[in-house]
């Protein structure tokens, strides 16, 4: 090895980026054209079709009701699947092998089976009002994620630092939030980010279960590039991004500076 | 003296598999007792039935005349010491130590001046501030330590305590753990695999196998006059020659074995011999001599004082010494003579 990194490496890492970035640049060029149909390099530079979006309930509504969903989802997958992580590694000798699998298994079926399942079963078969049927939708493709994530941080967790805690007075139920969780923190945090990505970004499930008057931003976005081609579906996919990306810094730093409290 | 924790019938299973069978002990106050097993033996099972970690399928478990058996694991009061420290990696080494004391309801303040206290006689008080993760083996099993005993319980349990660290800091925490243990009189209960660790530090040690207690005595009792052939082997009587009486003249004992072996033993040394017994020798024990067992040498190996080599009798293959000045060869005839100070006498457990 000479240490010195080969000209062709380096160009195919610039390739790399450039393919992973590159649609990004182009969405965010596109949503300030001044022009009224999509185009990259943008022509002109103008904010309003940003403004158009909140001209537009249509867009305000759905973005609502997929932040609604996002967290809602997250924080019930969670709640489900830390237990369950916990539950998994813990007991993971005395429990049979394939209940860890169970948790997997909506990743495992296709989205658009579920969906359909979802909308057959639920929606229609048990009259569950729109909302809520969207919201156990969203929630059954983000729990995977949760179990997954969490799982993964517990199984380098050494349980007999929960042992130590019990034997020193403390009951299991305190142990596992003021020992056990703040230690599996990154992983928490890392399953909430994950699992509200998901759920913002999902179209699939989301496209059976909307109904009438409730709906989510990706779908909305569907429905209005099927009529209009102007640059406001740019504008929103960078206000989902940028939104996004606040929510998962809040998470960070919120969750993050609590567990440090303690 | 009254015994301040008593095992009692305590049978465990894991599923179907029994892991303790019937096991009953008592540790006197201020004692410290020893588990000392291969792996598996249900040393660290006991351990756990004790702390509450498991629950036993049959037997009690009392400390200082209260029935814990189903009380949860958090009211026990137990301190335990792990293999791996199990610190809190979240808590600075103050806060870790002041964890029990904290689920006692102590105020803040007291509490931070105990834990201190006790972090300064494990000699860490400079430490308090900083994280597990900042330290060293030796430093975080200080920090173990102080952490259960700051609790003041009734007793307190170590498992494999030394096992992760070198060999020189596994000695010196040895006596450090010793010297705590005897200064606050508390009632210890020490796990472990290492026959050394076990005797050097324990009042009386419980060789364990099978999920049974084999012998309870003193390691001196241990070490010299086992009862029966897994405790010698244990403790390095690796020669168990079967053996029965031809002739009684006063203490001396006339023994003979398979091939013409003929031994001669002196009762005032060994014991009362019966008249069908197991002899048991350690390498050292067996030596080449004029008359004796007959054998034949293998195997030659030097050991600084001496040289050790594997003897093939009528009986088995033997492990015997003889002196650096006459080193013998592979393939000699000779004979084999037990040295009473390396030898014991074992009940013939085949016969009984």
């Amino acid at each position: 090895m000479t240490g010195r990194l080969h000209p062709g490496l380096i160009a195919f890492a610039v390739a790399v980026y450039i393919f992973l970035m590159g649609p990004l640049v182009i969405v965010i060029g596109a949503s300030l054209s001044d022009t009224t149909y999509l185009t990259f390099p943008p022509q002109g530079l103008t904010l309003r079709w940003f403004e158009r979006i909140f001209e537009m309930s249509a867009f305000r509504r759905t973005m609502i009701t997929s932040f609604q969903m996002a967290t809602l989802s997250t924080l019930l997958a969670l709640l489900i699947g830390i237990p369950a992580a916990y539950a998994l590694n813990r007991f993971r000798i005395a429990l049979p092998s394939w209940l860890s699998t169970l948790f997997v298994l909506p990743v495992l079926v296709p989205e658009i089976v579920l969906g359909f399942s979802l909308l057959r079963s639920v929606q229609v078969g048990a009259g569950v009002p729109v909302f809520w049927a969207l919201l156990i939708g969203h929630t059954l493709i983000v729990l995977p994620y949760a179990v997954r994530v969490v799982s993964a941080a517990l199984a380098s967790f050494d349980f007999s630092i929960e042992e130590a805690a019990i034997s020193l007075g403390s009951p299991p139920v305190k142990t596992f939030f003021t020992i056990v969780l703040p230690n599996v923190q990154a992983g928490v945090i890392a399953a909430f980010i994950l699992a509200f990505i998901t759920s913002i970004n999902d179209v699939s499930v989301s496209l059976f279960l909307t109904g009438p008057g409730i709906s989510t931003l990706p779908i909305q976005i569907l429905a209005h590039v099927e009529q209009f081609f102007d640059p406001v579906v740019a504008s929103v996919s960078v206000l989902l991004m940028v939104l996004t990306v606040a929510v998962m810094a809040v998470v960070e730093r919120t969750l993050g500076l609590t567990f440090l409290a303690k | 003296m009254t015994a301040a924790l008593t095992l009692d019938g305590l049978t465990a299973h894991y599923g179907t598999t029994k892991v303790l069978d019937d096991l009953s002990l008592d540790v006197e106050a201020g004692e410290l007792v020893s588990l000392l097993g291969a792996s598996g033996c249900g040393k660290t099972t006991t351990l756990r039935l004790i702390a509450g970690f498991l629950a036993p399928t049959a037997g009690r478990i009392a400390l200082g005349g209260t029935d814990l058996t189903r009380l949860p694991a958090h009211k026990r009061n137990i301190g335990l010491v792990f293999q791996n420290y199990a610190l809190f990696p979240h808590l600075s080494v103050r806060e870790n130590v002041a964890f029990g004391l904290k689920q006692r309801g102590m105020g803040g303040a007291e509490r931070r001046a105990k834990a201190d206290e006790m972090l300064a006689r494990v000699g860490l008080q400079d430490l308090a501030a900083r994280l597990p993760g900042e330290l060293s083996g030796g430093q975080r099993q200080r920090v173990a330590l102080a952490r259960a005993l700051v609790i003041e319980p009734p007793l307190l349990m170590f498992d494999e305590p030394l096992s992760n660290l070198d060999a020189k800091l596994r000695v010196d925490m040895r006596v450090e753990i010793r010297q705590l243990q005897r200064q606050n009189g508390t009632t210890s209960v020490f796990v472990t695999h290492d026959q050394e660790e076990a005797f050097s530090i324990s009042d009386r040690v419980a060789i364990m196998d099978a999920g049974r207690i084999r012998q309870l005595d003193t390691p001196e009792v241990l070490y010299q006059r086992p009862a029966n052939a897994f405790v010698a082997r244990f403790v390095g009587f690796e020669n168990l020659i079967p053996l029965r009486v031809a002739a009684r003249d006063g203490a001396a004992v006339t023994a003979e074995g398979a091939g013409g072996a003929t031994v001669t033993l002196d009762q005032d040394v060994l014991g009362p011999i019966p008249d069908r017994f197991v002899l048991a020798t350690r390498p050292d024990g067996l030596r080449i001599a004029e008359d004796g067992i007959p054998a034949t040498l293998g195997l030659r190996t030097y050991l600084g004082r001496s040289y050790q080599y594997r003897a093939e009798t009528p009986a088995g293959a033997y492990v015997a010494s003889g002196p650096l000045s006459a080193p013998r060869d592979m393939g000699d005839r000779v004979h084999l003579a037990p040295w009473a100070e390396q030898c014991c006498i074992l009940p013939d457990e085949a016969a009984a």
